[in-house]
């Protein structure tokens, strides 16, 4: 009963919803302010400077109170500036694997003529990364957030908080925005041989693509390693070739969720199959894949390691 | 949170040091020099620790400095307790704070008492140098705080120090509605420590030879007086302090109670001023003889001196109202006269020898008293402020047959033994005597190198009369003040002496800005608040409408400051084309057709063209001259003008 009451509370006084898309524009009923520990100190300071200048009749000791004072209320006014009218909207997170810690960024648009400092951004008030956003400039800053499952992972409620200039008020502002990151399913552990390739019918293999012996050019296709780009070509500007090798002469490794023995869990199953598809790329092979509902066809370098962990960590997950 | 516990940087260290050095620094004269080299050796180790990023000592060494500290400052105050004391214990306190700094949250603790050691120098001075020197502390500590909240790259500390003298002064009205405004109680609120008030110059409640020559070489203000209409001339200006009524041989003392009356009568109109007295620890408040108002929480005693309640222990103010044509105490007690006739047995005989010779000689006692100064007069007796020491018993003696030069003490002195002896009443007046007039704000300043004493006479038929055997000796001294008096081989200080003019022009200068902030800056008291208030129609201001008045000018500052700090959040459109054409949307929203925060202008465009047909032709135009000038290359002054016209013209 009063935790709900407290819930209430809290999201009827910071208004908190769900993620809102686009930009987030801190006007001033999106920031809140209150003293540190360190402003209370400072108050308590000030009025010990009031009663000794009562008490001693201290002429300069009241000017200094009183100039002191005005600075404590002024501070609260730039702790607030130094918040208000920034424009904060999502940036780009980097898929990571389960287990590691996204980062997501988050632009910080400062527009006004003010340059602003020392304004953290933060998620479980325990670590937070702070970025000065000169007057006119935006800046990206970036939250780390634990990404312990696969699937899609969103940053929840951030906070973007200052205590610049006197460090006497606390000033923040809540984030949701609306962002997300693709978790990958953990791989596991190395060491698991690949399956069988389905050898290619009849072609031969001579045209298997490898990585040993250069065989030639071909037009670049999207997907294309960058390291296997004929780059001296394209500094000529005669468009982009991708150099093709011969080697192990492996065509068409499907990856397929059924080859997997039957009693092992969905998870395990997609853990594994993360596994094949970092090794196939790392071996340079073309490769598809195969889950339930979902089929990669066979493909190459780093768009297809790609979209197989994307179908991998997405494996039945509504977007 | 966390980043009250972030280490802090070199630089950090190093600025807290500088800032904590610049506001002890005027302390440290006040300071035993085994603690002054103590807190330097320790400051020094902390900011090498910094540089050579050594970890800090530990606890039990710190605790081992502490104790020694304290033992130390013991020895040396004989109490931890005072100010003196007090304030040597902080600077050590501080600096082992230093060696103990190792986060933000120690930093931040420390600029707070950085802050707070600002006002302990206000107990030694409040002068304008002072007020400036430590509002340039006030500055770099601020800057010093400022600095410690910038947890990324720290930019130069020329811009944390132009950032703190921004906020500074942007605090400066806020400042000023609180320090004219706060209701002022007058302290103290507990008992102040003994030394809170030592070291402060002035008159004493005895005289013997030599003790008044110190007090003539300092150029020290005693107090400043502003008259109403126009200064009297310096022969008239006896100011009335301690009265002394006993003589040991040597010594004068004003008795604890007092004898006489305060009858008087006069004719004449009084002489209105206001005087602005200096601290002197003493009780004596100094008026023109003779004073005919008493000022508010004092008192007169039976012989005329005015005594304030409490000892005169801040700068105070007072308006008086002196007759210096009178006739005093005619009607004198006989206990009170019989006082003013003892002299100690045995001591001084040929001096009172003398006295009877006098009175035998003359049959009127007013002959008596001018046979005397006629004396001083004729003989040969030396003005001078070093005078021979008066080793013997018979100091009196001494001076008279003997050495016959002396300053003011010896004269009164002597005279004073020498009428006793002759059978008139006569008490010892110390005091000032003239002043000097500062023509740039039309007052005079009375130093305590003015200090002087005189006699008084009890004459029958006129009272109590003012006798300054001095002024037979020297009537320059009465007449143009201390500094044309003495030869000028005397020492005398520089700012008393006449032969400094620009100097001295200087220094009447200065004294006018010190008269100034003294009387509005140290003496806003709770009298003057009150003053000023009653003078923009707030009469019998009590706490509560104070308080409202306070709060609505605090808050009124507050708003004005918010506003037009907050102004500079707006995003400013610098691009003219983009003026214009918002100009445009603005005219367009006022008809209720607003553009959506997402839509372009070429879509905005498109939907006016479906809503207002009437429109599409000016909207397609200016659309047009807008996206072009923004987005294609090289758009000319014309199309602005276009543009601008275009607007202008277009109604919706």
């Amino acid at each position: 009963m009063y935790a709900a009451l407290k819930n209430q509370i809290h999201s009827w006084l910071f208004q908190l919803g769900g993620p809102e898309p686009g930009v987030i524009v801190l006007v001033q009923r999106r920031v809140f302010i209150l003293p540190t520990r360190h402003g209370l100190v400072f108050a308590c300071v000030l009025l010990l400077l009031l009663a000794g200048s009562i008490n001693y009749n201290l002429s300069l000791g009241f000017v200094l109170t009183f100039l002191l004072s005005a600075m404590g209320i002024n501070a609260m006014i730039y702790t607030f500036r130094n918040l208000a009218n920034l424009r904060l909207s999502g940036g780009r997170a980097r898929p990571v694997f389960a287990g590691e810690s996204a980062r997501f960024v988050v632009n910080v648009e400062n527009g006004s003529e003010a340059d602003r400092y020392s304004i953290g951004l933060t998620r479980d008030k325990k670590e937070a990364e702070f970025v000065d956003v000169l007057a006119r400039t935006t800046v990206a800053v970036s939250v780390g957030v634990p990404a312990p499952r696969r699937g899609l992972l969103t940053p929840g409620r951030l906070t973007l908080f200052t205590r610049y200039p006197m460090g006497l008020y606390y000033a923040w502002a809540y984030l949701t925005l609306d962002m997300h990151c693709i978790v990958y399913p953990r791989p596991a552990p190395p060491g698991l041989p690949l399956p069988e390739a389905a050898s290619s019918s009849g072609e031969g293999a001579e045209h298997g693509r490898g990585q040993e012996d250069f065989s030639g050019l071909r037009q670049y296709h999207r997907g294309d390693s960058p390291r296997h780009i004929a780059w001296k070509v394209a500094a000529r500007d005669q468009g982009l070739f991708t150099k093709q090798f011969t080697g192990r002469a492996e065509t068409e490794l499907w990856l397929d969720w059924n080859v997997l023995p039957p009693g092992l869990s969905a998870e395990d199953k997609l853990s594994r199959l993360a596994r094949w598809v970092l090794d196939a790329y790392a071996a340079g092979l073309s490769f598809g894949l195969r889950i339930p509902g979902r089929t990669v066809d066979i493909g190459t370098g780093e768009m297809q390691r790609e979209h197989c962990l994307e179908a991998l960590a997405l494996y039945d997950i509504d977007r | 949170m966390t980043d009250s516990k972030q280490p802090l940087h070199v630089r950090h260290i190093v600025w807290l040091l500088i800032s904590l050095a610049l506001v002890t620094a005027p302390h440290i004269e006040r300071l035993p020099w085994w603690l002054v080299g103590l807190v330097i050796t320790l400051a020094t180790w902390r900011a090498y620790l910094g540089y050579a990023r050594l970890p800090l000592p530990g606890r039990w060494l710190l605790l081992f400095v502490v104790v020694g500290a304290t033992a130390g400052v013991y020895f040396n105050y004989r109490t931890i307790f005072g100010r003196d004391a007090g304030i040597a214990l902080l600077v050590v306190m501080l600096a082992l704070k230093l060696l103990e700094t190792r986060v933000l949250r120690d930093a931040m603790l420390l600029t707070f008492l950085g802050y707070f050691l600002v006002i302990t120098n206000f107990l030694y001075s409040q002068t304008i140098p002072t007020a400036l020197y430590m509002l340039a502390c006030t500055w770099v500590i601020t800057a010093t705080m400022i600095g410690l909240q910038h947890t990324r790259y720290e930019p130069p500390f020329r811009v944390q120090l132009r950032t703190a003298g921004v906020l500074l002064a942007q605090c400066t009205p806020l400042m000023l509605v609180l320090f004219l405004l706060f209701p002022r109680v007058s302290g103290p609120l507990w008992g102040l420590p003994q030394d809170a008030y030592s070291g402060v110059t002035g008159l004493s409640d005895t005289m013997t030879p030599g003790s008044l020559s110190s007090l003539i070489l300092s150029d020290a203000v005693a107090f400043r007086v502003r008259f109403d209409s126009k200064i009297p001339p310096s022969k008239l200006l006896y100011w009335r302090g301690p009265v002394m009524w006993e003589f040991d041989g040597r010594t004068w003392t004003a008795p604890r109670a007092p004898y006489g009356s305060t009858e008087f009568t006069t004719n004449s109109t009084p002489v209105l001023y206001e005087v602005t007295l200096e601290p002197h620890s003493k009780r004596w408040l100094f008026a023109l003889d003779i004073p005919g108002t008493v000022p508010p929480r004092a008192r007169p005693s039976a012989d005329f001196q005015l005594l304030a309640l409490e000892p005169v222990n801040t700068r105070i103010r007072y308006e008086m109202a002196s007759f210096l044509d009178y006739n005093y105490g005619i009607s004198e007690n006989r206990l009170a006269l019989r006082r003013a006739l003892s002299l100690p047995e045995g001591f001084n005989p040929r001096t009172i020898e003398l006295g009877r010779k006098l009175r035998a000689e003359h049959a009127n006692d007013r002959d008596v008293v001018r046979a005397a100064l006629a004396m001083f007069h004729d003989e040969k007796f030396f003005y001078t402020l070093t005078p021979p020491m008066l080793l013997g018993n018979n100091p009196v003696d001494e001076f008279l047959f003997e050495t016959r030069s002396g300053f003011c003490e010896h004269y009164s002195s002597a005279f004073a033994v020498l009428m006793r002896a002759a059978g008139l009443p006569t008490r010892i007046v110390t005091g000032y005597q003239g002043g000097e007039i500062n023509q740039l704000g039309n007052y005079l300043i009375v130093r305590q190198a003015d200090a002087h004493a005189w006699a008084e006479v009890w004459l029958r038929s006129e009272g109590w009369v003012r006798f300054d055997p001095t002024a037979a000796v020297s009537p320059l001294r009465v007449e143009a003040g201390i500094s044309a008096a003495v030869p000028r081989t005397d020492p005398l200080p520089l700012l008393v002496r006449a032969d400094f003019k620009a100097l001295r022009q200087l220094s009447l200068t200065w004294d006018l800005m010190a008269n100034a902030w003294n009387q509005w800056v140290l003496g806003y008291t709770p009298e003057r608040q009150r003053l000023l208030l009653s003078r923009v129609g707030i009469d019998d201001a009590t706490w509560h409408s104070l308080a409202l008045i306070l709060f609505c000018s605090t808050l009124f500052v507050v708003l004005v400051l918010s506003a037009l700090m907050l102004r500079q959040l707006k995003t400013r459109v610098r691009d003219p084309a983009r003026i214009a054409y918002l100009r445009f949307c603005d005219k367009l929203r006022r008809v209720g057709l607003p553009r959506h925060p997402a839509e372009g202008p070429e879509d905005y465009a498109r939907r006016l063209e479906g809503v207002r047909p009437d429109l599409a032709a000016a909207v397609a135009t200016i659309t047009l001259l807008y996206v072009r000038l923004r987005y294609s290359a090289g758009g000319s002054a014309d199309a602005l003008g276009q543009l601008r016209r275009q607007v202008r013209q277009f109604t919706a």
